[in-house]
Parts: structure tokens; C-alpha cells; sequence
């Protein structure tokens, strides 16, 4: 097997994803994921010296919206579509670590 | 109703004409449905009750002479919400969505009266180009139905090839909508990115993600294009350009059109059928007084890798807010918060959805970001030239939408990598977010439809169209229908 | 071993708009749980942002009050990561091309001035909140979408006593642009620091401990004066510092270790495909820039240069843009401005002190002042009668019809006062002798009478003057 990629760094990034892989699906995945990734290598010889990047293809530059409010009361219908709500809450299980968010 | 032998005009005539009622219309929809659909499964929602009601209050307020889409049943894609009907994008992570808002093409079509008869399946998140990936069901090819009806808008494109309806939307981020309307022996299109609004469309790569109409014939999807185009304030990339009428100059000579094929998209990969009906092609449009040449795309080969980094690395972030908090399926008896997180995710999304959210997060993450995502948008860069290169030659690029005919259903699953290669000549058009159509090239040696690719500059749909619109006229291969579907 | 101090600060300020930076949901977040949220807060499927115009703008006042350049062509990115107010787990900011580069703030300490740089300033989203009881977790997204503008400190910070210095600078800066309230107490100002020390002549900086949870800028001071010490004393015990988010203790007055830092996160940053970048243009910029309002240190030597006032009350009265503008209204009123100045510093201060409220929110107004000042100039009221004026003031009464109507004019007429003490002085000859032969006591006492005689109306100053010109004749 190439290794582009290793089991470990399958299993790191699918922890960064939020989703978990018993070992078959790990193994499985890391075989996959290893020859994609052997084809994206295939980049790697092209020459983008000075190239500038290309993120978006939309012709629109400057677009904003005026500083105008608008409720749109959609709060309830908002709070009849979630799993678990409390008193105008979204209810989650208990959250302990409070150091990570990002801001 | 036979839609094989419908256009949206001919409805149009026989509502005005009152031979045929919007709800009476409306029912024959759902019969043509209930007949063919259990072989197809093209749908996974029906919207019997609001679309009978829908169309009840059409006949008494009148059908409008003015509206060609007056009471014109249509199925919409499960990835653009829909108010009050179920939405799934073909994911067990919205198996009982029911939306709040609809999506601004979904609007549209509402306000022109169009009647949404349902939701048609796809690809999870539009992830593939079969329909095999759907959480729910696997669409067949109404040609063949041991074959696959491509993807990821296979469902839309088998329900318009079988006769189920005479139109219906999907997406195209890659390819999804020009593939399966190949396979399937329809008209899909593609427009240029900004044309068409995306509020709505549950995104998959933001910056690749289209809406387009899909019809048996070039003018019924000209006719969905005007519906559906122009700028929207909830969708800061939709475009402010003006929305020509684009069945306007249907019927304008193409004499002296400049029609370039590009090398690259004949390469040994393509089947012969294929290739030759490209060439037959080419005969037709000289016939027809345009000039066809060779053009090249030099950084065609590059298309693959820098657009599977880009759509995944969107795919990977736009599917983080599928976390089990706000909607959709929360996993049960989580033990914590990550807890939540983890089984919601790897309950609710299948293997495909994670394939890619898995290769998106590795090619934006710190250490791979520069080589992987930022080099693919460097590669964007010199595809998009390469466009623009051969676009100062000629008018149009005349293509094969796809390297093969439909293949069978389970047999290409299994392989990524074979998958993705499937979409090469399609996905180039995405990166650039140029417009293209694929259109009915015939049938080949196993009688399964083949599709040719007319792509445009950016906003040149009109082009587009015009093109097809004499292909279509003098080839009359839209005329093949299934042996299935329809009133067969 | 003697060491050198590298702070970095990280300033959250939320701009004052109307509607939400990505979303038209109203900006207010007091509200009952999610009242102000609609599908694009909650990252509901499909949604797209829409980039507020109001927002750019109050980011790029922010931007040039602090002196920095506005970045030409600005995109936004996303931020990936997983949390309960985090809807789209993605927070839409700005890493390549931030709002703004290169500001700088003046500061003071200890009577030396320094600059102290800014090296970027970018506009962001707020998340919603979360709250803990029993054993869930409740989250309101009411907050998520809040306008947000990040500023980031060069490390030439060096002391706590300088980090303090700069958010007071910063705080103040912004405060009179307008554009944000700037107050850590109600959140609208949040600050992070990092903290890091080294030997002096050691080039390479020490390892950075994050401190979260600092509610006041003295919290700040005392947080990182509590870490400075601490760093210390491991390394001179030889020990080595970790990489820490650390909590403040308001109580204890120490930092308590919240979690060790595995490796930098890895937010995978790109470019949010769903918004077109922006152009600022040179007009545009010009026109913020000349709408702007007049800034603290303009307003300082204005009216030390021009009012005459001294260097101290000046200082005073720009402590906020609502003071100053109040100030500034009440000249414009033609208030005389050092009597002006005394009020406001004086019996205006010690009022909102007393109450704990904002000039704002209280009822006294710069007209109201301003024809108070104006009575007490020109000798209609005395500054003991005042006293009441202003009482009447802060309950909302118009001073001149208050005067009147409790008839406190003061009697400042010498031909009306003129007779009243040839009256006094005909009724109480020995108070003349006693004047003549040097006693000043007499004066006191025919002032005396002559207020009992006016029911205390009769304007002292005049008084005194008229009845020492009398006696004199
Ligand atoms: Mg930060
Ligand atoms: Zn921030």
C-alpha cells in the first residue's frame, strides 16, 4: 500500500469531523482515502508561481445589505423543529469544557 | 398524461383551452407516478394533498394565457427546502425534516403557479453520481433498470425520462444535473454560477453549487430557466446581471456560430459510441453552417484532483451544522456533549457523505492547506484561463457530458476513485462556473442514451439554448423515449 | 534574574447596529431566549449570510480612530469548529485580509508616553449563549450574529500597569466613535490576554499562558500582576512554564489553571464562498473619516486652548463621549464654560455616582444645565439657590419656570435694593460707627438684616458692594 496518508492521520482527521470509525471502517477508509489522496498528489506538479488562487466564480463584488432590522418570527417554528427545547431553550447535554470556544 | 408526447406549450394550450383541468393535470401526474415509480423510485416525497389543492384553486381562478406555467406540474430536488413538505437530501441526518422556509427557486416556481408534485431522490447531499447513495432508496434507470440513472439529481432526471413529469430541478456542483439528464436521455441544465439563487438549496460546495431545470426537450428547460434565474438578496453571489428571455432566439439561425471541441475531452477513456457521437455532432453544427474546430484545455487533467479538494473541503464545513442541537436526527442516549456529536454524525451520515467530509477537513487542515486546498484553487485559476483562452477562438464548446453510457446499478459504488473520474468532463464547467447543457446525442450500441455537453461562456445561456434548440430540431433524438413510463 | 514582560491583548468589542452582521435579526440579545433569531442564526439548512453594510462601516470608524490602514479588498473566512452556539460550527471572521492593519494607541504610565501597536483589527459574528443548570445545557442564540470587531495588540505591551493604560486608551477611542458602548461590565467590551516573561537579553519569547475570565480592566491588572509573579517564580525555581488557559479568581485574586493547551487547534481556515469580497474604496473611506467625530485628545486641547479650562477638567470631561457632547452642547448654548465644567465634574458627577446611572439615562439635559449656568452668570440665582435648581433639574423641570414659580429670583437691582439698605443703615447707626472704627463684624450683621428684610432674595454680592459704597459717602 502507498501511504499518502496514514491510518493515524484518517483517525485525527475524522475526530476533527466529529465522527467516529471502528477499526474495519479505519482501515477501509484509510484505503480509500489514501489512493484519493495519492490523486490529488497528481496538483503537486503543476507550476502555480504566481498564480493567484481562485475561491469564488461569482461576478458580484461589494454586495451588502443595509443596517435595517427585520424579525422574521420564525422562533417557534424554529423551537418546534429542534430535538429537545426548554422554556424557549435549545437543550443540550450538560456542556463542561468552557475554555474552547473560539470567538 | 403521455408526457412523451407533451411539451410545457402543448399543456399550456390544453389548459387555456380548458381540454384538460390544472387538478385533473394534476392527477394524471400522480397516476403516471403511482404506475411507474415503483420500478424508477425517482421520488421520495409526494406532495398529493397541497398540489390538488394547489391546482383546484388554479382552475377557479383561471389559468393565465400569459403564464406558460400555469398549473404545470413539476418535482423539485430533496436538497432545496420546501416549506412544509419533508426534505431530506436523501440523508437519514433529515429523515423527517420538515422545513420552515422554502427555497428561493421553490418560491419562484410557487408564485408562477407552477404545482410541486414532490421531492425526488439523490444522492446523499448530492455526494455521487448515481443515486446509490442515498439513505433512502436507489433510483433505476427507466432505460434499463438493472442501470443506475446517474447523479446525484438521478431521481429528477429518471422522473422526467420516464414520463412521471414534464420538469423537474436539480442541482449541479460537479455534474448532477448534466450526467443524469446523459444517462437518462434528457435535457439538463447547468446555469453559469450566480444565475440561479442558492438560498435554500441545502449546500454542498458553496462555490460550485447550481440550481438548473431538467426536461425532455431544449425549450421546456429554456422555459424553467427564465422561471428560476436573477438576483435574489438572500444570496449575495447570485448575480445582478439582466435574465434575457432565454426561449427568445430559439429559433435563430447558427450560421457562423464557433464551435470549439476540446482535445482533452476526447481522450481514450471515452467510449467510442461516445466520441463518435460528438463527431456526428460536429457534423450536424457544420451542416448547419457553424464552424466546428479543435480547441485545447490544457489543465484539463488537473480538474479532477483541484475539484474533489475544493467541493470536499466546502462539503466538509457547510455539513458541520448537521451536529444534532438545532434539527434533524439527535442521537439517542448520548453520554455527553462530544458524545452527541460523534454518534449523531456517524449515525446520520452514510459512507460516502463521510468519505468526503473526512478528505475536505485532511485538505484544509493547517499542515495540508497550502499543497492541497490552496494549490487546487491555484488550479481553478488556470482552468478558468484555460476558458477563457478558448472562448476569444470560439463561441461554444461542444463536449461528451459523460465518458460512458449508464452503468449498472452496485457496480461503480464500491470504487471512489472510479467514481470520481466519472465526472471529468462535466465538473471542469463547475470550477469555472461557466454554463452547459447536456442534450440527447442518441443511443448507443446497448440503446442506452447518450449526452453531448454545449458549454458557454459565463451568462451566455442564450447561446446555450440556441444551439441545442437546432440540434435537438435536426436530430430529433429527444423523440427516443424508454420502453417504460409515459402511457407505454 | 531580572525580567521583561510580553503581554498581548485581544479585544472583543460588539458594534451597536441594528440589525446582525450576517442576518437582518434585530441586535438584541436582553431579549427572551431566541426572540431575535431567524433560520440563518440557527444555520439552518440552505441559509446563506448577507454581509451588513452598517457593520463595515462602524468597523472601519473603529478602525480609523485607531489609526489604522483599512485593508482595499477584504474577504471573509470561516472558522471551523464544533460548539453548542457555534449553529453552522463555522464562525464567519476575517484571517487573510483583516478589516484593518498597523493601528497604534498613545498611552501614559507613570508620566512617560509610549505607542503601543496594533497590529490588526478584524470584524467577526458573536455566538449565541449557553447556560448550565441541572444536567443540561441550555443555549440561546438571541447573541449569535452580534456584530463583533477583534483587536489585537502588538506584544509591546510590558507591564499590567500598560495593559490597563491601553484598554483605557482603546475603551475610549472607541467609545467616541460611537459605534459600541465599549463596557466590560455588560459584555459589549471582552478582553483576552497572553502573558509571557523572559530574561532580559533572552531573545526568543517564554512560553504564553492565555488568562479568560477578566470582568474589569482592574481584573486584567491584578490577573496578569498575579501570572507576571507567578512565571517567576517557576522559572527561578527552574521550572518550566506550560502553555495554559488560565481563569482569573475575583475572589482569591489568583489565576487558576483552566487546561493545558495540546497543540494549536486547528480551526481550518478558508475563504467563506458564500460572500463576495469587498472593495473599500478611497471616497469611501474619506467620507467615514470626515464624519467622524471629533476625537478625546481634539476635544482635550480644544478646551484647554480655546475654553480655557485647565488640563485636569478637560481630562475629566472626556471620559466619555456622552460627557463631552453634553459639554459641548452647553457651549454652544453659551454657557460660560468654566462654570459649566464645575457642574459637570462637580454636582452632575457626584449625582450619577450617587445613582449609579448614565448621563444618558438620567433627566438632566444640556439645555436644562446650560439656562441654569446661565441664571447663576448673570446673577439671577445664587449658587446656594442653585442648589434646588439643580435637585429640580435632575427630576426633570425647567430651571427658569422652577425659579420663577418658587420665586427664587435673585434681587441683584440696585435701585430696588438701594432703598432696602438706606433703610437698615438709618434703623442701625451704631453698625455705621462700628464699620467706621474698623469692626467687620458690622457688615455681616447689616448683610444680615437687609436678607432677613429681602426673605433672603437679595443677591449678596451686590448687597455688599452697595452698603460699603453707602457707608463710604
Ligand atoms: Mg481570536
Ligand atoms: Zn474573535
Amino acid at each position: 500500500m502507498s501511504s499518502n496518508i496514514s491510518k493515524e492521520e484518517v483517525a485525527h482527521v475524522a475526530e476533527l469531523a466529529k465522527l467516529k470509525l471502528d477499526d474495519n471502517k479505519l482501515d477501509y477508509f484509510t484505503k480509500q482515502i489514501d489512493d484519493i489522496v495519492g490523486m490529488f498528489e497528481t496538483i503537486d506538479k503543476v507550476d502555480t508561481t504566481n498564480i493567484d488562487p481562485t475561491y469564488s466564480v461569482t461576478d458580484q463584488l461589494n454586495t451588502m445589505r443595509e443596517d435595517i432590522a427585520d424579525n422574521w418570527n420564525q422562533r417557534q417554528a424554529l423551537l418546534d423543529t429542534a430535538p429537545e427545547t426548554k422554556d424557549g431553550f435549545i437543550e443540550v447535554p450538560t456542556i463542561i469544557d468552557e475554555s474552547g470556544d473560539g470567538e | 398524461m403521455n408526457y412523451f408526447k407533451e411539451s410545457i406549450d402543448s399543456l399550456h394550450e390544453k389548459l387555456v383551452n380548458k381540454e384538460i383541468t390544472a387538478e385533473e393535470l394534476t392527477k394524471q401526474t400522480f397516476e403516471n407516478i403511482d404506475q411507474t415509480d415503483p420500478k424508477v423510485a425517482a421520488f421520495l416525497a409526494l406532495n398529493k394533498e397541497a398540489a390538488l389543492a394547489k391546482a383546484r384553486q388554479l382552475d377557479q381562478q383561471g389559468i393565465d394565457p400569459n403564464n406558460v406555467l400555469s398549473g404545470i406540474p413539476v418535482a423539485i430536488k430533496d436538497n432545496l427546502v420546501t416549506k412544509g413538505l419533508t426534505t431530506t437530501a436523501a440523508s437519514k441526518m433529515l429523515a423527517n425534516f420538515n422545513p420552515i422556509y422554502s427555497a428561493t427557486v421553490v418560491n419562484k416556481l410557487d408564485a408562477l403557479d407552477t404545482i410541486n408534485v414532490g421531492k425526488t431522490n439523490m444522492d446523499e447531499f448530492a455526494m455521487g453520481g448515481s443515486t446509490e447513495n442515498s439513505a433512502f432508496k436507489v433510483t433505476k434507470n427507466p432505460w434499463d433498470t438493472t442501470k443506475v440513472p446517474g447523479g446525484s439529481s438521478g431521481g429528477s432526471a429518471a422522473a422526467v425520462a420516464a414520463g412521471e413529469v414534464i420538469a423537474a430541478i436539480g442541482t449541479d456542483t460537479g455534474g448532477s444535473i448534466r450526467q443524469p439528464a446523459a444517462f437518462n436521455g434528457v435535457v439538463g441544465m447547468k446555469p453559469t454560477y450566480g444565475r440561479v439563487s442558492r438560498w435554500g438549496v441545502i449546500a454542498f460546495g458553496s462555490s460550485l453549487d447550481q440550481v438548473g431545470p431538467i426536461t425532455s426537450t431544449v425549450k421546456d428547460n429554456a422555459v424553467m430557466l427564465n422561471a428560476i434565474s436573477g438576483l435574489d438578496k438572500h444570496d449575495m453571489t447570485s448575480s445582478d446581471k439582466e435574465v434575457p428571455d432565454f426561449t427568445a432566439n430559439l429559433d435563430k439561425d447558427i450560421k457562423g456560430l464557433k464551435i470549439g471541441i476540446p482535445e482533452e475531452y476526447l481522450a481514450e477513456e471515452i467510449s467510442a459510441d461516445i466520441k463518435q457521437s460528438v463527431q456526428k455532432a460536429a457534423d450536424y453544427y457544420r451542416q448547419l453552417g457553424a464552424t466546428v474546430e479543435t480547441i485545447s484545455l490544457p489543465n484539463t487533467s488537473y480538474a479532477v484532483p483541484a475539484y474533489y479538494i475544493i467541493a470536499s473541503a466546502e462539503a466538509s464545513s457547510n455539513l458541520q451544522r448537521f451536529d444534532g442541537i438545532r434539527y434533524g436526527f439527535r442521537a439517542e442516549n448520548a453520554k455527553n456533549l462530544d458524545d452527541l456529536y460523534v454518534e449523531t454524525r456517524s449515525q446520520g451520515f452514510g459512507d460516502e457523505v463521510k468519505r468526503r467530509i473526512m478528505l475536505g477537513t485532511f485538505s484544509l487542515s493547517s499542515s495540508y492547506y497550502d499543497a492541497y486546498f490552496k494549490k487546487a484553487a491555484q488550479i481553478r485559476t488556470l482552468i478558468i484561463n484555460d476558458f477563457k483562452d478558448a472562448f476569444k477562438k470560439v463561441d461554444l464548446i461542444l463536449a461528451p457530458t459523460t465518458p460512458t453510457t449508464a452503468y449498472g446499478i452496485g457496480e461503480d459504488v464500491s470504487d471512489p476513485m472510479t467514481m470520481y473520474m466519472n465526472d471529468a468532463l462535466t465538473l471542469p464547467v463547475n470550477l469555472a462556473g461557466l454554463p452547459a447543457m447536456s442534450v440527447p446525442a442518441g443511443l448507443d450500441k446497448d440503446g442506452m442514451p447518450m449526452g453531448i455537453q454545449l458549454i458557454g461562456k459565463p451568462f451566455d445561456e442564450a447561446t446555450i439554448y440556441q444551439a441545442g434548440y437546432a440540434f435537438e430540431k435536426e436530430t430529433k433524438f429527444n423523440q427516443n423515449t424508454p420502453k417504460m413510463g409515459g402511457n407505454n | 534574574m531580572n525580567f521583561e514582560t510580553v503581554i498581548g491583548l485581544e479585544v472583543h468589542v460588539e458594534l451597536k447596529t441594528n440589525s446582525k452582521i450576517f442576518s437582518p435579526s434585530p441586535v438584541d440579545f436582553g431579549a427572551e431566549p431566541n426572540l431575535n433569531t431567524n433560520v440563518i442564526d440557527w444555520g439552518y439548512p440552505g441559509v446563506l449570510p448577507t454581509t451588513n453594510k452598517g457593520v463595515v462601516e462602524s468597523g472601519m470608524k473603529a478602525a480609523l480612530a485607531l489609526h489604522a490602514d483599512i485593508s482595499k479588498i477584504q474577504h471573509f473566512d470561516r472558522k471551523n469548529y464544533f460548539y453548542p452556539d457555534n449553529p453552522k460550527a463555522y464562525q464567519i471572521t476575517q484571517s487573510d485580509t483583516p478589516l484593518a492593519q498597523n493601528g497604534w494607541v498613545e498611552i501614559e504610565v507613570d508620566g512617560q508616553t509610549k505607542k503601543i501597536g496594533i497590529q490588526e483589527m478584524h470584524i467577526e459574528e458573536d455566538a449565541g449563549k449557553n447556560t448550565h443548570g441541572g444536567d443540561h445545557s441550555y443555549v440561546d442564540l438571541n447573541r449569535q450574529g452580534t456584530p463583533l470587531v477583534e483587536i489585537v495588540s502588538t506584544s509591546e505591551i510590558a507591564s499590567p500597569d500598560e495593559a490597563y493604560a491601553y484598554l483605557e486608551e482603546l475603551r475610549q477611542q472607541i467609545q467616541f466613535t460611537g459605534v459600541s458602548d465599549v463596557k466590560m461590565e455588560e459584555g459589549s467590551m471582552r478582553v483576552d490576554v497572553n502573558i509571557s516573561i523572559r530574561p532580559i537579553g533572552q531573545t526568543e519569547y517564554g512560553t504564553k499562558v492565555e488568562l479568560k475570565n477578566l470582568n474589569s480592566f482592574n481584573y486584567v491588572k491584578k490577573g496578569l500582576a498575579f501570572e507576571e509573579a507567578r512565571q517567576r517564580k517557576i522559572i527561578m525555581a527552574g521550572g518550566e512554564i506550560q502553555p495554559e488557559t488560565r481563569r482569573y479568581d475575583e475572589t482569591t485574586g489568583q489565576t487558576i489553571l483552566m487546561r493545558v493547551k495540546e497543540g494549536a487547534e486547528d480551526y481550518r481556515y478558508f475563504p467563506e464562498p458564500d460572500l463576495p469580497a469587498l472593495e473599500i474604496s478611497d471616497a469611501w473611506i474619506d467620507e467615514i473619516k470626515n464624519n467622524l467625530p471629533e476625537a478625546p485628545s481634539k476635544r482635550r486641547d480644544r478646551y484647554v486652548n480655546e475654553l480655557g479650562i485647565t488640563e485636569y477638567d478637560a481630562m475629566v470631561l472626556t471620559q466619555t463621549k456622552e460627557m463631552s457632547d453634553f459639554y459641548d452642547r452647553m457651549i454652544e448654548l453659551h454657557a460660560d464654560p468654566k462654570q459649566s465644567a464645575n457642574y459637570l465634574q462637580g454636582n452632575v458627577n457626584a449625582y450619577l455616582n450617587d445613582n449609579q446611572v448614565d448621563l444618558q439615562d438620567t433627566k438632566i439635559t444640556p439645555e436644562n444645565l446650560a439656562t441654569m449656568v446661565n441664571l447663576i452668570s448673570d446673577g439671577t440665582i445664587s449658587s446656594k439657590m442653585a442648589k434646588k435648581v439643580f435637585k429640580a433639574i435632575t427630576e426633570g423641570k425647567e430651571p427658569k419656570q422652577f425659579v420663577e414659580e418658587n420665586g427664587m429670583v435673585q434681587l441683584s437691582d440696585p435701585s430696588q435694593l438701594q432703598p432696602i439698605i438706606d433703610e437698615i443703615l438709618s434703623a442701625n447707626p451704631q453698625s455705621i460707627e462700628d464699620f467706621h472704627n474698623g469692626k467687620d463684624r458690622a457688615i455681616g450683621f447689616l448683610v444680615g438684616q437687609i436678607m432677613k428684610k429681602t426673605q433672603g432674595k437679595a443677591n449678596p454680592t451686590v448687597v455688599n458692594k452697595l452698603l460699603i459704597a453707602s457707608m463710604n459717602k
